[in-house]
């Protein structure tokens, strides 16, 4: 149903408590007037009228089961006669307005219009940015985990409500607005904030390429300033994302595809570029280089697919076992039959082989054939696809060397792009760069900062991110070297715990890992790495003015006015005696 | 024809007319003011209320904010009459009678641009 729908609900609605007022107006008005026509006595006892007065008043007191009794004198018997009438009269009316009421409360179609209704309030009062998630599945689960920890918002539209009701079991810190239904919808899409100025981008991951797809067209017609991250599953998918200018379109299996090779051929580039972005809180186990020699896949698929290209770049001979033959047109070995039989096994020749994918979409057939294949060779190297989060325990029980989880290879994606843009570039720069430089900066990072994910982050020198340093600039004209600034600001001796590892000046230059006197520049985009207590401090370095004194010059700056100007005389009175 | 085209003009004209019969009259004559009948405007134009919710158009919109206006003139001028009668226990004074009244003829007038509101949209209707 799209908000234009439920707003007619309303509506609706309304037209629904029609009948149940006009009763109870009607009710009302027989009573009352009966009342005032109906002869009654006086204090004295002398035949009189009821005034209008009294008569509401009587009336709104026994229609409500209040009963104060006979006011303002007793009643003669027409009165009473005509009062027990009016009793069982008000008491119908009042029943059939509240189940009325009731039935209306109840109403699905109602409900999910007030809460579409609440859920386009809360998004329109939203006053910081945010990313909106489309797909509250395995790998929207992650991201809003990951941009809540990392103090972003978000708001999610998921399809299923069992999902969108679990949200608020995650125990997320900020509230997510999450709304439940299509996000084909381009109304839909902009009542969920697509078209908010706070909006920083669009993350469409849900588990329908054709709703993915759709997602991006209205992302890109309604907003085109709003970048959008696109999952696509099939090459048609991704190249029509691209066809209208989708700048980030995110294939899962393409990109483990890109991984492997890399870790074929640069297993030291690899390494570093899966620690550097990794979620934050995993521990990132480094694994063995895989081998060269004779490959066996089995599961012809997409994923597949991608795989035997994979692999045949980097010249590796693969056999694939399958149900169907690979396309005619291609010379590759294929043997028929089922990976997790023994005889298809060896008659790929796995006794011979050093590496094996097991790549079907089904998470039991990939661990039997993997099992099957350990025991006929130990040694081999085990890459495994992993279907769905919930055979997580299955997967770790077994030992592979790379186990591939789309929904992650997605969401760290993801997050790189979003939290850290500077990242790419520095990637790019890693696979250029040759085996022995990675190699040589994943020792020196790993034996710093250890193998649990670190943080990285960017950091702008502009008015917003650094205020403080902005003005000190302005000030005193002289550089501030970088190694300064990356100090301690509770004890200047310490340096923080992180390290630069890309600049790009306002210029278009950029200084891979540039060392600690590179000086500080307006409009500088730093991409740093360490531990998360250092990427506050050097925060408050950079905005607050007497910290960042502190840390460049190792003076202490009072707070205050009073204290300001104390600080002044004092080193005017101390002055002349120097 | 609707029925519920029927009602709704119905309740509509029947608010203006009852209202224009407690209205006219000397203005500080209490004669000329039945209480009834202004009891009789009240609970109609109620109704007549609650038969304009819920309709989304321009129109309805403003057909329910003349209907609200007539119900707060109408109340009004009840609340002067019960306070004038028995709080101020002065009786029906020519004063209270005329700010009755007068109250009155300002809900007339929203009254009257209901039904103008109704004989336009009726007009503006091709068949």
């Amino acid at each position: 149903m799209n908000p234009e729908a439920y707003e007619s609900t309303l509506f609706l609605a309304l037209r629904r408590m029609r009948a149940p007022l006009i009763m109870l107006i009607l009710i009302y008005a027989v009573s009352i007037l009966g009342l005032t026509l109906v002869p009654s006595l006086d204090a004295k006892g002398n035949p009189s009228q009821m005034s209008f007065l009294h008569a509401f008043y009587f009336i709104s007191y026994t229609a409500t089961t209040i009963g104060f009794g006979e006011i303002p004198n007793a009643f003669s018997e027409a009165q009473r006669l005509w009062v027990t009438f009016c009793i069982y009269l008000s008491v119908i009316g009042w029943a059939y307005f509240i189940g009325a009421l009731l039935a209306l409360l109840q109403d699905q179609n109602f409900r999910n219009a007030v809460r579409l209704q609440r859920f386009g309030q809360a998004v329109r009062n939203m006053r910081e940015p945010f990313y909106l998630v489309c797909g509250y599945g395995e790998t929207g689960q992650l991201i809003c985990r990951t941009l809540d920890q990392l103090g972003m918002r978000a708001v999610v539209i998921e399809i299923d409500h069992g999902r969108v009701s679990q949200l608020d079991l995650h125990g997320h810190s900020a509230d997510i607005p999450a709304l439940a239904a299509d996000a084909r919808q381009p109304e839909i899409l902009k009542l969920a904030g697509l078209t908010h100025r706070c909006c920083r981008g669009i993350i469409a991951l849900t588990n329908d390429d054709g709703a993915n797809l759709a997602i991006a067209i209205a992302a890109r017609l309604l907003a085109p300033k709003v970048p959008a991250l696109c999952r696509a599953e099939t090459v048609e998918t991704a190249a029509n994302m691209a066809s209208f200018g989708t700048r980030h379109i995110i294939n899962p299996f393409d990109k483990f595809g890109r991984y492997l090779a890399l870790a074929l051929h640069a297993p030291a580039a690899y390494h570093l570029l899966e620690w550097l972005t990794a979620v934050p809180g995993t521990i990132v186990e480094p694994h063995r280089d895989p081998p060269r020699g004779h490959w066996v896949l089995c599961g012809y698929g997409r994923f597949g697919k991608v795989m035997v290209s994979a692999l045949e770049q980097e010249n590796i001979p693969v056999t694939i076992i399958d149900h169907a033959p690979p396309a005619s047109e291609s010379q590759r070995r294929w043997v028929r039959g089922d990976g997790s039989r023994t005889l298809a096994l060896l008659e790929a020749g796995i006794q011979q082989a050093v590496g094996i994918v097991a790549c079907t979409h089904r998470d039991v057939n990939n661990l039997s054939i993997v099992v099957t294949a350990r025991e006929l060779n130990p040694g081999l190297f085990v890459v495994l696809r992993q279907n769905l989060q919930a055979n997580q325990s299955l997967f770790d029980a077994f030992e592979s060397d790379f186990t591939v989880v789309p929904s992650q290879i997605v969401a760290r994606e993801c997050l790189a792009i979003l939290t850290t843009p500077l990242l790419e570039p520095f990637l790019w720069q890693i696979k250029q760069r040759g085996e022995s430089w990675a190699s040589t900066l994943l020792e020196q990072l790993t034996e710093r900062f250890g193998w649990e994910a670190p943080t990285v982050w960017s950091v702008c020198i502009d008015a917003v991110e650094a205020p403080a340093l902005m003005d000190w600039l302005h000030l005193n004209h002289t550089p501030a070297p970088l190694g300064d600034l990356l100090r301690n600001p509770h004890d200047r001796a310490e340096e923080l715990e992180c390290r630069a590892l890309y600049l790009a000046r306002t210029n278009d230059s950029t200084v891979m890992l540039p060392h600690r006197h590179t000086p500080v520049q307006t409009g500088d985009q730093w991409l740093l790495v360490g531990c998360s207590a250092a990427r506050r401090d050097l925060a408050l370095t950079l905005s607050n003015e007497n910290t960042l004194e502190y840390v460049l010059q190792g003076r202490e700056i009072p707070g205050g006015w009073v204290w300001e100007q104390l600080a002044w005389l004092h080193a005017k009175l101390a002055g002349p005696e120097r | 024809m609707n029925l519920e085209k029927v009602i709704f003009g119905f309740f509509i004209v029947l608010a203006a007319t009852l209202n224009f019969g407690f209205f006219v009259g000397d203005l500080d004559n209490p004669m000329h003011h039945d209480v009834y009948e202004l009891f009789a405007a009240i609970v109609v134009n109620l109704i007549a209320t609650v038969l304009k919710f819920g309709d989304r158009t321009h129109i309805g919109a403003i057909h329910l904010s003349t209907s609200l206006v007539a119900d707060l003139q109408l109340i009004a001028a009840a609340l002067v009459w019960g306070y004038g009668v028995h709080v101020a226990s002065v009786g029906m004074s020519p004063e209270t009678i005329a700010k009755v009244v007068s109250l009155s003829g300002g809900a007339l007038f929203a009254n009257v641009v209901s039904v103008v509101i109704l004989i336009a949209e009726t007009i503006m209707q091709k068949r």
